[in-house]
Parts: structure tokens; sequence; C-alpha cells
């Protein structure tokens, strides 16, 4: 039986640890993903679960422990935000190189500089050829479910699993949730028996010495395609979880697509936004649509570009910034999808709520009125727009 | 729906109470929507938190700028926060104060809707000996709402206070108290 509770995103995500109950948590605490350890630790004291909780001096010591724990035959999980992702990074090719399945709670926060302790993707999408997957979350319901699943994801891909949720907005934020039974959570995830791990005694091994040039790069195809082929465990798992709760997770999910002549691609909390903001629109006789990517890593490039080719106009949402004088990795990577699938619609890209800045249903409505325009004309005069930002008088 | 922003000080607890509120709507079975928008945090400096209830699945994700109540747990916010921005034409404001409402309207420039008054930070001082005044606001919003009834608010109230103090159960009778005269003492219209 499912329970109805309200929880903020953070309690969301401990509560699912707690009904995981990893072997090993090794965390640093760092806004707004702090209360997740800080909760979780609640409940190694209570004695509510048999996890060793290890509190580190760093979030490159966190990573290296997990690394340690999960290395030794254990199931491991960590929280980070922000700077304490971009100190983890040496340690995450590490990790997803050794192939190690680690489930890394990710409550989205901006980089710094200017200090800023609010909510963009920068941090993740930093990490995003780390080797990670990735799974993006619109609500503390999705943060929940997703947490649950990427531990079951990581175990049978080897790969290690980022659960991205808005710090603030989703963190912070106390919303309705259904909660899955103790029971049902420990028989979903299982036990966790590693095919190889140090601790095996019987069955000796070495991790992570030195490849030379042709070993290396054979284990780095052996990375990607598991990457690649991790769409489909993910389909699977998700196909486990939907029996059980009834609730429908695929790769990407759709809203309004089937007849929509405008779209927009979107990540996390502000696709529900857009969700209302399409409603409004749909009473008026705007065919709008939304398409939410539940992961970015691995990209499920055909099948989002196929979702798209009958659009008269896209726009795709970055809540970060590549910096690279031209756009922001969604847009170039989903382009360069489309492209490379055959579908040629007009696209444009929105940089917009960097460091926390609220998006609201008017910034949304003028995207579409965007579109609805560039759908009449097919002329498009700015591929890269920052959304609430005048240009001009930045300059 | 019904969205709520909440004006207030740090440390005077109006992310709790938006988080109380949050909480006694969805005992009544409400979906619902509690948050705070986080500044530079610090006591005494003004902060905002916000509220949606609605009967069906929230997903809307920003701030609430034209909300259907306002409450201002410090009156002395009314001279340095635009506590009435975007404030809907047939919503309401609630004010922390022990002034008349008719010195209340002449501070917000001659408003013409509704205001309500308690004097929540006397009532907090009556039971609580501190100034509190979070619990007692939470017991006016819901009057003037109509969330729920007295009964049942004070039935919740008592299931969270169990849950929030539970290791200062003495603190639990006075919110109580102030719960109760709160609902009884609100005016204006």
């Amino acid at each position: 039986m499912a329970i109805r509770e309200r929880l903020s995103g953070n309690e969301a995500v401990a509560t699912a640890m707690k009904q995981i109950n990893p072997d090993t948590v090794a965390a640093y605490p760092i806004t707004p993903s702090t209360e997740v350890p800080q909760y979780f630790s609640n409940f190694v004291a209570n004695g509510s679960v048999s996890t060793e909780f290890i509190a580190v001096e760093s979030e490159h010591s966190a990573m290296s422990a997990c690394i340690g724990a999960a290395a030794a035959g254990g199931r491991v999980m960590s929280a980070t935000s922000s700077q304490g992702l971009a100190l983890m990074f040496e340690m995450l090719y590490i990790a997803s190189g050794l192939r190690l399945p680690i489930t890394l709670i990710c409550g989205n926060r901006a980089l710094s500089a200017p200090l800023n302790i609010h909510n963009d993707h920068s941090d993740s999408m930093g990490a995003r050829d780390s080797g990670f997957i990735q799974l993006y979350c619109e609500n503390n319901q999705e943060a929940y479910d997703n947490t649950i699943m990427a531990v079951k994801i990581a175990e049978r891909a080897k790969l290690p699993v980022m659960v991205c949720y808005d710090g603030f907005i989703t963190s912070h934020s106390v919303e309705n949730i259904m909660l899955m039974e103790n029971e049902e959570v420990k028989n979903f995830v299982g036990e966790y028996k590693p095919d190889q791990y140090l601790l095996d005694y019987n069955n000796p091994i070495s991790i992570g010495p030195l490849d030379m040039q042709k070993d290396y790069f054979k284990h780095r195809y052996e990375l990607a395609s598991a990457m690649k082929d991790a769409k489909k465990i993910i389909k699977e798992v998700s196909e486990e979880f939907y029996k059980i709760t009834g609730r429908k997770y695929d790769l990407y999910e759709k809203y309004m697509m089937d007849d929509a002549e405008i779209a927009i691609i979107a990540l996390n909390s502000t696709a529900g936004t857009i969700k209302d903001t399409i409603d409004n629109l749909r009473e008026k006789g705007i065919k709008a649509g939304l398409l939410k990517p539940r992961m970015f890593r691995p990209l499920p490039w055909n099948e989002i570009a196929l979702e798209l080719k009958n659009l008269k106009a896209l726009a795709i949402m970055d809540k970060c910034d590549s910096i690279n004088g031209y756009a922001a990795p969604l847009f170039t990577e989903i382009t360069s999808a489309m492209y490379s699938s055959q579908v040629y619609v007009p696209t444009i890209n929105y940089i917009y709520g960097l460091g926390g800045t609220d998006t609201t249903v008017k910034d949304i409505e003028k995207i579409y009125s965007k579109l609805q325009e560039i759908s009449k004309t097919y002329r498009i005069t700015k591929i890269t727009n920052y959304l609430g930002i005048d240009e001009e008088e930045v300059k | 729906m019904i969205e709520i922003r909440w004006h207030g000080r740090g440390g005077q607890g109006a992310k709790t109470a938006s988080l109380l509120l949050a909480d006694a709507a969805f005992n009544t079975g409400k979906y619902i929507q509690g948050f705070p928008e986080y500044g530079p945090e610090r006591m005494g400096a003004p902060i905002t938190a916000y509220n949606r209830i609605s009967d069906s699945p929230i997903r809307v994700h920003s701030n609430i700028y034209e909300p259907d109540y306002v409450v201002v747990v410090d009156d002395t916010l009314l001279d340095g926060v635009d506590v009435l921005k975007g404030l809907k034409r047939d919503g309401a404001i609630l004010i922390n104060t022990n002034q008349s409402i008719e010195s209340i309207r002449k501070k917000l420039n001659g408003y013409k809707g509704k205001i309500y008054t308690i004097d929540a930070s006397k009532i907090s001082k009556d039971f609580l000996k501190a100034n509190f005044p979070n619990t007692a606001m939470l017991s006016a919003i819901v009057k003037i709402t109509n969330i729920m009834t007295k009964e049942q608010l004070l039935k919740d109230m008592e299931g969270s206070f169990k849950h929030k103090f539970a290791r200062k159960p003495e603190v639990i009778e006075p919110n109580m108290e102030a719960i109760k005269r709160a609902y009884d003492e609100v005016v204006g219209g």
C-alpha cells in the first residue's frame, strides 16, 4: 500500500535512502543538498538503517570513500551539489572508469563565481562526460522514485548514477508525495551481489592498475558501450518499478506532443511550469507541447529526435551555459541528434534561470509566442537567447 | 488554487508557519506546496515564504506574484517592503499588529481591499513568554481562508506539535492556547 505523505525533495530522497539501507554512505555537507546526509545520519544514529556512515573532510574524499566501499563490494550512496560536485570531479571519472555502481544524489545548484547558492544545472551539466548516468527529476516524487530506481540501474549497468533535482525549488519545497512501503523498496532493490569485488578473498582481483595504450582504449570503449546499453536497462528497471507503483517512467516524458506544432524541451522543475502554460495555451487553440528528457546520460538521441519531426518550431531550454560563444549543452546535443536523425525543425536555445532566477508561466508564454512567430515565418533571427536578460542593457 | 505569500523577518518562523499551514491543508486531503525564498539568511532580515493549496496536483514551480492572501508576520515590514505587490483585488492581507485597521489602511496608502489584523506578538508573549508569532498567525490565516474548521485545526496542530516539539513538550500546550486565542481574536474584513 502506498503511503500518502508531504515531504521536501531532500526529505524524500533521504527517505528513499533509508528504505534502500545501503552498506555505505560517505558525504560532506553542501547547500542545498546538506539535509540529505543530515537526515540520513539521524537514521544511522537512531538505528533505522545499518549503514556505515562516513563523515569525510571534503567531497573529493566523499567520492574516494564511495569508490573504495563500492570496490570492496558494497552498495554505496552519496549526496552533493555545486562546488562539492566540482571538487569530486577527478574521482567521478574513476568511479565510472572502474565501473562502480555508486548512486550520487545531486541537488542542482549554480557554480561560483559569483557565489550563489541557488538552482541551475551548471554543476551536473559540467559532469556530463564523466561516465555517470544522469537522471533528472521534475519534483519530489520523481526524486524519490529515481533514487530507488538508480540503485538498481547502477548495479545492472555497472555504472554510477547521478540523480539530479532542483536545489531549493525541489530540495526545500514541501509537496505531496506517495511513498512505497519499506518492504516494497527492500524487495525492489534486492540484495546486491557484485560479480567481482575486493573483499572476495576466494577470487582475488586488483582494481585500478595502469593500462597500456590499447587496453586503455578498449576499456574506454567498454565504458562507452555500457552507457549506450544502459538505455535498455533503464527501461527494464522502470517497467519493474511501474508494476509495483503504477508510476510510469520512460526515457523522456511527452506532454501534449501528439498534435503539437510548437514545443519546448526542458529538464527538471521548469517542466511542471511549462505543463501549466501549455494547458492555458491549448484553451486558446494553440498547439503547444513539451518533451522532458528524464535522462541526459545516456542521451536518447534518436528517440527524442524522431519525436520532434512534425514540429514547426522548437525551443530548447538550458538552465546552464556552455560559455562557448554558441549555445548550451541540451541544445547543442539535441540539435546535433536531430541532424544525425535527419529531422529538420527550426530550433532556438533559451538559457534561463541561472543562479535560481525565477521562471514563471509568463516567461514560458513568451517563448511559445516566439515559437508561434517562427512557425509562421520559418525565420530565426537569433539562435541563443538569454531569457529575461535585456542584452542591450547588460552591454 | 489558493496562493499565499508570507512576509516575515529571519528567525520569526514565517517559513515554519508556511510549512505548518501546508501540513494542515495536506491533512484535509489537499495538494500543497510550502516553500521559502532563500536570500542572504540572517536574523531580522526580511524573508518571504509561499503556499499553494489546491484540489488537484500542483505542477507550477515558480514563486507567487499574484497571491490571494498576504500574511505579514511583523508590521515593521510595512515601512520597507511592498507587501501589497500583486495581491489580487478580491484577496486579503493579514497583519500581526497592535494598531487599528484604520491606521494600517492609512499606512497602506488607503488600500481598498480586505485587511485583517491580529496581535499575534502579544498572544505569543502571553502564552510563550517570547515573540514567536507564527503559530498565532497560522491560526488566523486558517480562519480567514476557511481551509478547515477550528476543531480540525486544533486536532491537526496538536499532532504536528507533538512531532515537531518531541524534545520540547513543554511548549505544546502554550502553542495550542495561542492558536485558540488567535482564531477568536482576528478582526477585519
